[in-house]
């Protein structure tokens, strides 16, 4: 897939691109948008249906409340006015992932509209302005099955599960986005990070890209500098990660770019982005389909009163980027070590380990080296590891009192992910506690000079560098359990 | 004939709750009387027999314990096919869901069977509701018990014949523009539709759905009391469905009295294109009220010269998307699916071959009103229309307790006779379109015989959202009156007369 590309710095110097930004967050619903099936993933297929869902004739929809909720404390959150008075609308299309071959949406009424969200990027603030956020349903999940890539095309047959068809889906949409310049790709990927980060605080969302629970479809044009007329638009999606968001947008502009300079033009057009880091067309829009949307007739107006929407905006979080900035500061970090922290998806599990006594640095120490590296092993998020943010600041807690080393404490945290049991109860079980009798201690580093005479006598000559040699064969007659600045200290009594 | 065949259903249940009469009796009156006429009539598209008579049986077991049961348990009903039951097919007339054994029950179907009702079967009807004769079936053409070369009226033909052929003694329909009313009218028949909202729509296959409203079909306006009493209430699972009491409709029917009582005749619904005999019998009836102490006025209500039109946007545009589902993935017909057609060439080839010629007929329309650019030309245009009718509604009930009207512009045509001209069709509906536009409620309720063809005439009687019990007071009153004046109820003639020969074994 090779298609002409320019340079980015060359596609910079010649155009202005322009960002638009289509964000789906399904969201947690207990159940379904318009029936009680449950809505959860990774179900058996076509399991959590019923004849509403399966949209057979006869069935009627009826609105979930929450889901209503939730779409107006996510329109608040982004700064939205509430609509008073709003209708369903239906989307006409044929397509068998549609059990009733038309998606319940909302078209010129949506429930929130006119919000506005500022971003920073390396320091440079960008307004991010919202054009609605509305309500809508997900349809079913196709499975093209026989072939080589998963897609149709070399499909033998493909498979339907209806699991997700009718779990509720907020679709939150940018006007616009100029001026972003070269940083338009990395704008973008701030954009739906903070918007993932504001799901999370607001709990209306499993937030999970891979999972599909939030899914961005990215737009994007380029006008010749200094033009102000919109370029034509290619939209690209199956952009499945923030990475792949800067990445996808980047090779949108510098083929964009490349087609435009050599004197062509852009289709307008749907675009599928590859992990392999490129695009293709898909659907043309200049064909596109006349969805004939018409309001919902099964379905009354949400009407949501002002006193409900002022009893929701009371339940909002703290902004994320005013939380970020708040525990930035009382903890102490620079910008990268933070940073760190917001992309491992740490922030939470952090603070709550402060919150139950760990200092900071060693909060972000464990959860960012050790428990990281083990969620990464184990394929899962680090929320998902068998350790409470609580444990973590337990076992700091043994290695800051001198009851077990760094070394150890890994021990530990084996044990806790064991399922041992608590942290204190690891150490008991597995006899983990460092040696502290100084006697027993004195007697481990006398076998190790005696055993050792070449390296006992260059530290008698000064020469410090060798008591490392000491020190492991101390640990090692130890089994480790012992704290080895400690060793150090008599290994220099001792030939000092 | 047996007189638990004509009998009403009233009285049926007084006989069955003072155990003179078992349901399995009275099952098997109605399953014999099914297997003589309907090879003629027919009324139904499914009847389960084995099913009647075990529901039956189990009636009379409870009365026989004690249990508490419904004044109309163990009464025979024949259900529209277009309300699901699970293990009884549901087709809407159509082909495209020839075989679909729906899996869930509509929740009028729950209440009639948790009322200890005996569903007999579900009868034939135009094509997913779309026609007033059920000439648009894709299965058969019913025929009128007046005379088999008559149309039913549709699209409820088929519970109305059930009615007038003695087959049951209720019946079940649903009014997207008229379909409970106009086949009333042209069998003798009483038919309600209810006030939109009070009838949940869940579980039933929808047309239009800002018009469908399911409703009670009776052979006495009691008898669509007692069954108007057990279908009627909010249902949670019907977002559109009114959370309100449902007014003493069965109280309202018993009191029939219309003394003192506004009753305006709608100027814009008689006149030119009315056959003669249908306005003499009309004007006859708005007589007889006046002898019983009711007020008769005028009002004109201009708008509903322009409901017709407005009702064939509205109605087809909601069918272009109510009718997208059938599309061969999931349940019903499916053609050319051999593994080379793709998934968009064998839904259109099933919607091709599925579909009967008026339903594609409305899905055209409605898809091209819908269509950008002509949206509010078309949908929007009839949807203010429609604002203007319901207008026109409260103005005149600003006067008038109920508005008056002949139900249908003519009696029964011939078979056959407007299959060819779909505007003629359309015209049936004239007088019954604009209380589904408005959302309120309208009864149709005989009057006799045209003089020029001796066929049932109908008079509608229109009263405001959730004032139903209006049309039962109206409707009594004059059904009582009239049957004083002839002796008899109307279909005494068809029981008796030498019109209802067929319907006694006479001609097979």
């Amino acid at each position: 897939m090779s298609e002409e590309l320019l340079s980015f710095e060359d596609a910079m110097a010649q155009f202005d691109p322009v960002l638009g930004l289509e964000v789906h967050v399904e969201l947690n619903t207990a159940t379904k948008m318009f029936c009680g099936c449950a809505n959860v993933f990774g179900s058996e297929p076509n399991t959590n249906t019923c004849p509403v869902c399966l949209g057979l004739p006869g069935s009627l929809p009826v609105v979930n409340a929450t889901a209503i909720a939730s779409a107006i404390r996510i329109g608040l959150s982004l700064g939205c006015d509430i609509a008073e008075w709003c209708r369903f609308a239906r989307k006409n299309y044929f397509y068998p992932d549609m059990t009733k071959d038309f998606q319940t949406s909302q078209y010129d009424e949506p429930i929130a509209f006119d919000g506005r969200v500022e971003l920073e990027v390396d320091g440079e603030v960008f307004v991010i302005e919202i054009e609605r956020a509305h309500m809508e349903e997900d349809a079913g999940k196709l499975v093209h099955a026989g072939g080589v890539t998963g897609r149709i095309g070399d499909a033998e047959y493909s498979l339907v599960d209806y699991n997700r068809a009718g779990t509720p889906l907020i679709e939150i949409v940018t006007r616009p986005i100029r001026g972003t310049g070269a940083k338009a790709p990395q704008v973008a990927k701030a954009y739906v990070s903070y918007l993932r980060d504001l799901m999370r605080a607001l709990d209306v969302s499993d937030v999970r890209m891979e999972q599909g629970s939030l899914r961005c479809d990215a737009n994007v044009s380029l006008m010749p500098k200094g033009e102000t007329e919109l370029g034509l638009r290619t939209e690209t999606k199956n952009v499945n990660s923030l990475r792949s968001i800067e990445a996808a947008l980047t090779y949108e502009i510098r083929r964009q770019a490349a087609l435009l300079a050599g004197g062509g033009k852009v289709h307008q057009e749907t675009r599928h982005w590859h992990e392999e880091g490129y695009t293709t067309p898909g659907r043309s829009k200049e064909q596109a389909e006349d969805y004939r949307y018409f309001p919902e007739p099964d379905l009354v107006p949400v009407a949501p009163s002002r006193e409900w929407v002022e009893e929701l905006r009371a339940t909002l979080p703290e902004a994320p980027d005013v939380k970020r900035k708040r525990l930035q500061t009382a903890w102490g970090f620079a910008e990268q070590e933070f940073a760190d922290i917001v992309n491992a998806g740490a922030l939470d599990l952090i603070e709550a380990t402060v919150a139950a006594g760990a200092p900071a640095s060693a909060a972000r120490k464990w959860w960012l080296s050790e428990l990281a590296r083990r969620a990464n092993e184990a394929g899962v998020e680090l929320t998902a590891l068998a350790i409470t943010p609580a444990q973590v600041a337990a076992v700091q807690a043994l290695v800051d009192a001198g009851t077990v080393n760094d070394k150890l404490a890994r021990q530990v945290i084996d044990g806790v992910l064991a399922g041992e049991g608590e942290p204190a109860e690891v150490v008991s079980a597995r006899g983990l506690a460092v040696v502290s009798d100084d006697g027993a201690l004195i007697a481990a580093v006398d076998r190790a000079i005696e055993a050792n005479p070449d390296v006992a006598a260059k530290i008698r000559e000064g020469k410090m560098a060798a008591a490392g040699a000491l020190i492991g064969a101390v640990m090692k007659d130890l089994r480790g359990q012992a704290d080895a600045g400690r060793v150090r200290e008599l290994i220099v009594e001792r030939l000092g | 004939m047996s007189e638990l065949l004509t009998a009403s259903a009233a009285e049926l249940s007084d006989r069955l709750a003072a155990k003179e009469l078992s349901a399995r009796e009275l099952t098997t009156a109605c399953l014999e009387q099914i297997e003589r006429v309907d090879g003629q009539v027919k009324a139904f598209l499914h009847v389960d027999g084995d099913r009647a008579l075990a529901a039956a049986s189990s009636v009379d077991e409870q009365r026989a314990a004690g249990a508490p049961l419904g004044r109309l348990a163990g009464v025979p009903l024949a259900m529209k096919d277009i309300f699901t039951m699970t293990g009884a097919p549901t087709t809407c007339g159509s082909r495209i869901l020839e075989g679909w054994i729906p899996p869930y029950n509509s929740t009028i179907t729950e209440k009639v069977l948790a009322a200890g009702i005996v569903v007999l079967g579900k009868t034939n009807m135009d094509e997913f509701a779309m026609g007033s004769s059920t000439e648009n079936s894709g299965y058969q053409t019913t025929h009128n018990p007046w005379d088999l070369t008559k149309i039913p009226g549709g699209s409820g033909g088929g519970s109305a014949a059930a009615l007038a052929a003695f087959e049951a003694p209720l019946a079940l329909g649903t009014d997207t523009g008229g379909s409970i009313r106009q086949p009333a009218s042209v069998t003798g028949t009483v038919g309600v539709k209810p006030t939109y909202g009070a009838t949940s729509r869940y579980g039933v296959v929808a047309m239009a759905s800002s018009l469908d409203t399911p409703g009670p079909c009776a052979r006495t306006v009691l008898d669509a009391a007692l069954l108007h009493e057990v279908i009627a209430g909010w249902d949670p699972r019907d977002s559109t469905s009114i959370n309100a009491p449902v007014p003493d409709v069965v109280a309202a029917a018993r009191q029939a009295d219309v003394k003192g009582l506004r009753i305006a005749v709608v100027r814009e619904l008689g006149g030119e294109g009315y056959q003669p005999g249908v306005e003499q019998r009309f004007n006859e009836a708005l007589e007889v009220l006046a002898g019983l102490g009711a007020v008769i006025t005028e009002v004109s209500c201009p708008s509903f010269d322009y409901a017709l039109s407005a009702y064939y946007l509205i109605m087809p545009s909601e069918v272009s998307s109510n009718l997208a589902r059938f599309d061969a993935m999931r349940y019903g017909l499916r053609v050319g699916d051999d593994g080379v057609n793709s998934t968009e060439e064998v839904m259109n080839l099933t919607r091709g071959a599925g579909f009967g010629a008026e339903a594609k007929r409305r899905i055209i329309i409605g898809t091209y009103a819908l269509s950008s650019g002509y949206y509010d030309a078309y949908y929007g245009s009839a949807q203010k229309v429609r604002t203007l009718i319901s207008r026109d509604f409260d103005a005149a009930f600003a006067h008038a307790d109920v508005l008056v009207s002949p139900t249908t512009p003519t009696t029964a045509f011939t078979i056959g006779e407007r299959v060819d001209d779909p505007l003629a069709m359309y015209k049936a509906d004239l007088c019954t379109i604009p209380s589904n536009l408005a959302g309120n409620c309208a009864m149709s309720v005989p009057v006799g015989l045209s003089p020029d063809d001796g066929l049932p005439v109908g008079l509608q009687i229109m009263a405001p959202a959730l004032a139903d019990d209006r049309l039962y007071r109206v409707g009594a009153a004059l059904e009582n009156a009239l049957a004083q004046r002839w002796g008899a109820p109307l279909l005494d003639t068809l029981a008796t007369g030498p019109a209802g020969a067929h319907l006694r074994g006479g001609v097979r």
